[in-house]
């Protein structure tokens, strides 16, 4: 089947198998390897994207229920060589080790930011709690949210 | 594997009558894991994210219509989480922000998970499910519409369109145990509605049977209440926890509601 869906402002059209997930899609159909796979069952949050400005598991939306919908990926952040500040943030905090969560988080941390401009530590752990780190003991992560808020 | 995507509820209708064999997809958060792991391969998906029909919640003469369609993120603000606070308490539960922006009432009654987390509060308020399919509508009890693990009535031809409930604005709380607060499936769960008006305590509980259970007593048995709550369990040991901890869990969570709703 065929899908037509905008990603990071760009009309994309792509093939799809009936079964895949919008993750599949953006990595293997549209060559967005930003977004990671990892568990592929909504558990890790390391391929968050933004579904019409919502927060998703793209492991978890079918490729055709994106179809005519808006997507933003981690690619869509930076201006051209200049990073999100959210992206600015976590490469000062150092909140970046191997850097396999780092999509996920810096989208769901955008995410966070544009509803709740200065988050407490708590809200911050709500918010984040659907994505996973196995480097950074996650200190780094609230420093860098906290730098983002403040940037 | 096909994948229609209408936008209607009659559409959505005639689809399923015509492929009693596809399985609907709302948020996909139950169906895309067995997709990805390959537990499931359906001939056909009826993706129901374009029907207006089954988003969002109404009023109805003093009831609230919850759309099938309806997510945990909107049952958790404004002014339905006023009307039905145990639901929004129990919705904050469900997984993480991602899951909760994409998860429905409507997929949590189609798995029909005992640990479903929506059903507890919805069974303690009364809830009743509208099915409709291309031959009429029935509404179902929620208690008749769960039958087994992962089991509940519907036909093959039959959607899911809301749960209707008449919230009581009792006080009431859901509870939960697992092992941390995000992300976790309950090893029991327990909705406690201390109905004032009526003169009844009623308490769902959730993962200590092979259904959601209600179990209701009048306001002054309030002393043997959490022993009938445990003594209405079926629990099983596995994974999460066992048997004799539900037991011994659900004891303490009724206790503790009933301290929280009656204080
Ligand atoms: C990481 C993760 C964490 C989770 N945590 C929790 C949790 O804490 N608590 C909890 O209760 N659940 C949890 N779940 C399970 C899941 O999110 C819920 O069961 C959710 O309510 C499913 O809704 P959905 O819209 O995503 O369903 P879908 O996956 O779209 O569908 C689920 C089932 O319902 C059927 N269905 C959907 N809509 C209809 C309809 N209108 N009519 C008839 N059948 C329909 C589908 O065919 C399918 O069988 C979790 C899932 C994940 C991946
Ligand atoms: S790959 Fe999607 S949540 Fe882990
Ligand atoms: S930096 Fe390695 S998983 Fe987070």
């Amino acid at each position: 089947m065929k899908i037509a869906l905008t990603v990071n402002g760009e009309c994309r059209e792509t093939e799809a198998w009936g079964g895949e997930s919008l993750l599949y899609v953006l990595r293997e159909r549209l060559g967005l390897l930003g977004s990671k796979n990892a568990c592929e069952q909504g558990e890790c949050g390391s391929c968050s994207v933004l579904l019409d400005g919502v927060l998703v598991c793209a492991c978890l939306v079918l490729g055709a229920q994106a179809d005519g919908h808006v997507v933003t990926t981690v690619e869509g952040l930076a201006d051209g060589d200049r990073l999100h500040r959210v992206q600015e943030a976590y490469v000062q905090a150092g909140a970046v080790q191997c850097g396999f969560c780092t999509p996920g988080l810096v989208v769901a941390t955008v995410d966070l930011l544009e509803s709740n401009p200065s988050p407490s530590d708590d809200e911050i752990r709500e918010a984040l709690s659907g994505n996973l780190c196995r480097c950074t003991g996650y200190a780094k992560i609230f420093d860098a949210v906290h730098r983002a808020a403040m940037s | 594997m096909d994948v229609v995507t209408p936008r209607t509820l009659d559409e959505a209708l005639c689809l399923k009558a015509e492929l009693p064999q596809a399985r609907f997809l709302q948020g996909g958060t139950d169906v895309l894991v067995e997709l990805n792991f390959d537990r499931s391969r359906p001939p056909a998906l009826v993706n129901l994210n374009e029907v207006a029909e089954l988003r969002g919640w109404s009023r109805e003469n003093g009831a609230l219509l919850l759309g099938a369609g309806l997510t945990y993120a909107e049952a958790m603000r404004g002014a339905l989480a006023d009307e039905m606070p145990a639901l929004a308490e129990a919705s904050r539960t469900v997984g993480s922000p991602q899951i909760r922006n994409r998860g429905t009432i409507g997929g949590n009654l189609g798995t029909a998970s005992p640990a479903g987390d929506a059903l507890p509060p919805l069974l303690a308020e009364g809830a009743v499910v509208l099915v409709a399919s291309v031959r009429g509508e029935r509404r179902i009890p929620l208690d008749a519409f769960l039958v087994g693990v992962k089991r509940n009535v519907l036909e093959p031809d039959e959607i899911i369109v809301s749960v209707r409930v008449e919230p009581s604005r009792a006080p009431q709380t859901f509870m939960k145990v697992g092992p941390r607060n995000a992300m976790v499936i309950s090893v029991c769960s327990l909705a406690l509605h201390a109905d004032l008006a009526r003169g009844e305590l009623r308490a769902a509980f959730g993962s200590a049977a092979p259904t959601v259970r209600l179990v209701s007593a009048p306001l002054d048995a309030r002393e043997s209440f959490p022993d009938l709550v445990a003594g209405a369990a079926s629990p099983i040991d596995d994974v999460r926890g066992t048997a004799a901890y539900r037991r011994h869990a659900l004891r303490v969570l009724a206790g503790r509601a009933l301290e929280r709703c009656l204080a």
